[in-house]
């Protein structure tokens, strides 16, 4: 395409400064994927039902198949290759290890991502509260049982303040 | 086997720190250095002629690479492979892309190799395709009527074959009948939907001949040979890699036009080539599952013996053949007994071509369909008779006694105690208090229903030539390599395969690694379908370790210079039995073997072997499901208030992951008896073409399952496990429907087709209320 067509944008992924130009219509998944190179956040739908592109965009939890990569100009994006601090896994992710709430993974980064916006809003929440909260994300595998006691396991170790921790320590443009 | 400590243990996986980290690399994660897409250009029509097609403007288009159709690759790329079938089966050729004319809404027509996926999709609009528009059939039945629209012209009607499985004397079963009950249940049409859609990568060296193809396949031993025919290219030249998969459900158990068309354009432009299915496309051109129409009668005794079962049944097949297209349904002749002794049954089936997308194997295939058959009919004939169904199961049960028990429809079951799973979850379930509970409600006006499922399911495919590969290797430096031919893809054999490793050589599970999935690195193998990876590829893996074991006593027994009897093995160490201080670790054995200079006569190099176990038999797992729910009859919702479920799988290797199989097989049946089903309109256009109106179960929709176990191992395999993968899938289906059915019996309902959605159960409950307000007990 056309130089003329694209667009100079700057997206912070996991605190790392990406700057390039876009086509317009570029969308955010394929930012993350295809220029930024972080393929854990996956592709299932392109109709943002099955939640496997859930990131999370300034603290919230949003599906990156629907969202184009000029709208995140400016954002702090979160995707499943920043929550680990170096070698150690974040809380949700032990849950998930430890609960086998995953079995071909492919929804689990989605899954996580969405699990960490629940327990930053409702850092308790019930079983019926975590349904509820998951609904937007598919698995195919699990029928999700694991997946709620994975949070659930999880919401009992997470130490208060932690989730949001590593937003909150990103400053914000805008 | 000595005092095992890993098998039968809960041990956490070893795939999920790559995977909870987003660090699983899948087909669309595979960047290769110079790669061109593809995107394919799909029939908007269900039948049509393909009158004109026009690729130049898509030609000159900036970044488009080639545009290529069916007719100009027909010669170059071979027609897609068929597996099974009897001598009645027809097969239509099926092409990579159409070349004449399409015949189901998503058959490929033409695809666009470009610079990026981007350009690649701008360039598919630049195509013109004129259609000569056909009459459509997408109703099977339809379909096998003598004024139908012919699909193949080859062939005088849409019959794609017929069989007739015929057992035990059925006339004499009816005339001794007090009663023969009558039933038409429809399997509807149900899409996989792996999250992961499909893809492929394939990459040429022409320099080196060298085809390499990543696909996110469950079989990629199967699909190298496939390949290396298409493109008449030697086994040699062709290397397939499974990398990564996000689930397959018998999705990925095939040989799809992409993965041929894809591997052929990299080929010809010798640069690698990617295509990543879209999720509407998946919809159109990934197999379907089920979709069946038949009609059973049951000839049974006043005390509910069950003497015989007709099963006549017509299978939509879709417009072409896949892979296992025709070897599905005959799948549920054989389990039309389940878990009873009925010494008469029959089959009786005709599959229809449609203009819709082909069915196969899905999640269960061709079992789902037997036991949803055999245990509505149960409940059917409970409801016939005023008996309670319970007691007709019992009625029917053969005794634990009685295996290895031989069927009418000629299996022999390995093993089984069908009563005691039954009594089990009855206990569970609070069966007797949830029957005065819904009698209390029901005078109350409302509408409690409860609904077993006793089922019985065929796995571990299986004996005639469906082995599986393993090969343990102790390295040099003591670490294990363990290959399997099995080709996981979310169930946990890197994790499951190292226990039985560890077990039995005695060796730290951190110190195994389980490869799978590459062609190149593993020699041979079959792949992970029918609930076979671990009851047949597991085995073959036990077999190797075990040949490890004996060749390290030999060794030991050289360098000791003591009798090899006179060894004991512990903890991975052989030891001169009462002198214990005197011995050698499997590790110090494996070194001695690789440094190969004082070995046993005669014996090579290295600490390593390899086998393959084919059984002699399937395994049978079974189970007794039990559902209850509450039906609301002004609105039709259902609320599932309590889900048992007791199963049976023989031995198990790692419980973790068995409940995860169960869990998400019950979710997976629940989805067929709620909520899913592919719809075509008359003209084949496909009305559940994204998952915005095909419903998948979601969280909020189910239930806390209360799950556990019998254990009643099989003699078909040494470990005496049997396989988990289908089995939740096949019981959960018919426990939700006979609790839905059960619960509107006051409304006098005595069945409904599935998807059981409000609209449905509102509708019925509507038509019925008259009889309704009388019928209340």
């Amino acid at each position: 395409m056309d130089g003329a067509w694209k667009k100079k944008i700057s997206i912070r992924i996991n605190g790392v400064e990406h700057i390039h130009e876009v086509e317009p219509r570029l969308l955010l998944v394929h930012f993350l994927r295809d220029v930024a190179g972080l393929t854990g956040t996956h592709i299932g739908c392109e109709t943002s039902i099955c939640g496997a592109c859930t990131v999370m965009l300034n603290d919230a939890a949003v599906k990156s198949c629907t969202v184009l990569a000029v709208q995140a100009d400016g954002a702090d994006v979160l995707t499943i290759e920043g929550l680990a601090q170096g070698e150690k896994l974040h809380p949700i992710q032990e849950a998930f290890w430890e609960c086998h709430g995953l079995q071909c993974g492919f929804c689990t980064p989605g899954m996580i991502l969405t699990a960490h916006q629940l327990l930053m809003r409702n850092p308790q929440p019930t079983e019926d509260e975590i349904r509820h909260a998951l609904d937007g994300n598919l698995c195919r595998c699990t029928g999700y049982q694991h997946i709620v006691d994975a949070v659930q396991y999880a919401a009992k170790r997470i130490k208060p303040g932690l989730v949001r921790s590593k937003q909150k320590a990103v400053s914000r443009k805008q | 086997m000595p005092v095992s400590k890993l098998v039968g243990a809960k041990v956490k996986r070893r795939e999920d720190p790559r995977l909870i980290r987003g660090l699983g690399q899948y087909v669309d994660d595979i960047n290769l250095p110079d790669t061109l897409h593809v995107a394919i250009l799909r029939s908007p029509y269900a039948h049509a002629k393909i009158k004109s097609l026009e690729t130049d403007s898509a030609r000159q288009h900036p970044g488009v690479v080639a545009v290529v159709t069916g007719a100009e690759i027909k010669d170059q790329v071979g027609t897609l492979p068929v597996s099974g079938g009897n001598e009645t089966l027809r097969v239509p050729k099926h092409y990579v892309l159409a070349v004449d004319k399409v015949c189901y809404v998503g058959e490929g027509v033409a695809a666009v190799v470009a610079e990026d996926r981007y350009t690649a999709r701008d360039a598919l609009d630049l195509i013109r395709v004129e259609y000569d528009p056909l009459p459509v059939v997408t109703d099977p039945e339809k379909a096998l009527a003598p004024d139908s629209p012919v699909i193949h012209s080859e062939w005088p009607d849409n019959v794609a074959f017929r069989s007739e499985q015929k057992q035990g004397n059925l006339t004499k079963a009816f005339k001794e009948a007090d009663k023969i009950v009558r039933q038409r249940l429809v399997h509807q049409r149900l899409a996989p939907i792996a999250i992961e859609s499909r893809g492929v990568v394939a990459r040429y060296l022409a320099a080196e001949k060298e085809l390499t193809v990543w696909s996110s396949t469950q079989i990629p031993h199967m699909l190298k040979s496939n390949l290396a025919q298409m493109l008449k290219l030697t086994e040699n030249q062709v290397r397939v890699v499974a990398p990564e998969v996000g689930g397959g459900f018998g999705s990925k158990l095939n040989v799809y036009a992409e993965e041929g068309l894809v591997a052929h354009l990299s080929l010809k432009l010798n640069r690698p080539v990617k295509w990543s299915e879209g999720r509407s496309e998946n919809f159109q051109a990934t197999i379907h599952g089920r979709g069946q129409v038949g009609e059973v009668e049951a000839a049974v005794k006043k005390d509910g013996t069950i003497l015989g079962l007709r099963y006549k049944v017509i299978a939509d097949i879709g417009a072409y053949h896949q892979l296992f297209t025709p070897a599905i349904p005959p799948f549920t002749g054989l389990m039309l007994s389940g878990c009873y002794k009925i010494p008469a049954i029959s089959m009786e089936l005709t599959a229809a071509f449609t203009n819709k997308m082909s069915t196969d194997a899905y999640r269960g295939a061709g079992r789902p369909e037997a036991t949803y058959v055999i245990e509505r009919m149960v409940d059917r004939i409970a409801q016939e008779l005023k008996i309670d169904p319970v007691k007709v199961r019992r009625k029917n049960f053969p005794k634990p006694a009685e295996f290895p028990f031989k069927t009418a429809t000629g299996l022999a079951y390995d093993s089984g105690n069908y009563p005691l799973a039954l009594s089990k979850a009855l206990k569970l379930a609070g069966y007797e208090k949830l029957r005065r509970d819904q009698k209390r409600l029901r005078s109350r006006g409302r509408y409690l229903g409860i609904g077993l499922s006793t089922y019985v399911e065929i796995c571990a495919m299986g004996p005639k030539g469906m082995w599986e590969y393993g090969k343990v290797q102790v390295e040099p430096n003591g670490k294990v390599t363990v290959l399997s031919g099995a080709s996981p893809h979310g169930q946990g054999q890197e994790t499951s395969f190292a226990q039985i490793v560890a077990d039995e050589l005695g060796v730290e599970l951190d110190d195994i690694t389980v490869i799978h999935g590459d062609t190149a690195t593993v020699p041979k193998g079959i792949g992970t379908f029918g609930s076979r990876a671990t009851a047949v590829g597991g085995i073959a893996v036990y077999q190797s370790a075990q040949k490890v074991k004996e060749r390290a006593r030999e060794i030991a027994s050289h360098l000791l210079e003591v009798d090899p009897d006179d060894l004991n093995f512990a903890e991975g160490r052989f030891s001169v039995k009462g002198v214990p201080k005197r011995g050698f670790t499997i590790q110090q054995i494996a070194q001695e073997a690789h440094l190969a200079k004082n070995l046993p006569k005669g014996m090579e190099s290295g600490l390593a072997a390899d086998s393959q176990f084919e059984p002699s038999n399937f395994t049978f797992p079974f189970g007794t499901h039990i559902c209850v729910v509450e039906v609301e009859p002004q609105t039709g919702r259902i609320e599932i208030k309590k889900y048992v479920a007791v199963d049976d799988c023989g031995k198990v290797i790692n419980p973790l992951l068995v409940d995860g199989q169960i869990q998400g097989g019950i979710v997976q049946g629940m989805g067929q008896a709620f909520f899913e089903e592919v719809i075509y309109d008359e003209n084949g256009q496909l009305l559940t073409g994204s998952l915005m109106n095909y419903a998948l179960p979601r969280a909020a929709d189910l239930p806390h399952l209360n799950l556990t176990r019998t254990e009643t191992p099989t003699p078909v395999n040494p470990l005496g496990i049997k396989g988990i993968g289908e089995a939740g899938t096949i019981g959960s289906t018919p426990a939700v429907v006979n609790a839905v059915v059960d619960a509107l019996a006051p409304f006098g309902v005595t069945h409904i087709d599935m998807p059981l959605t409000p609209q449905k159960i509102w509708l019925l409950c509507q038509e019925t209320k008259a009889a309704g307000s009388e019928g209340r007990r």
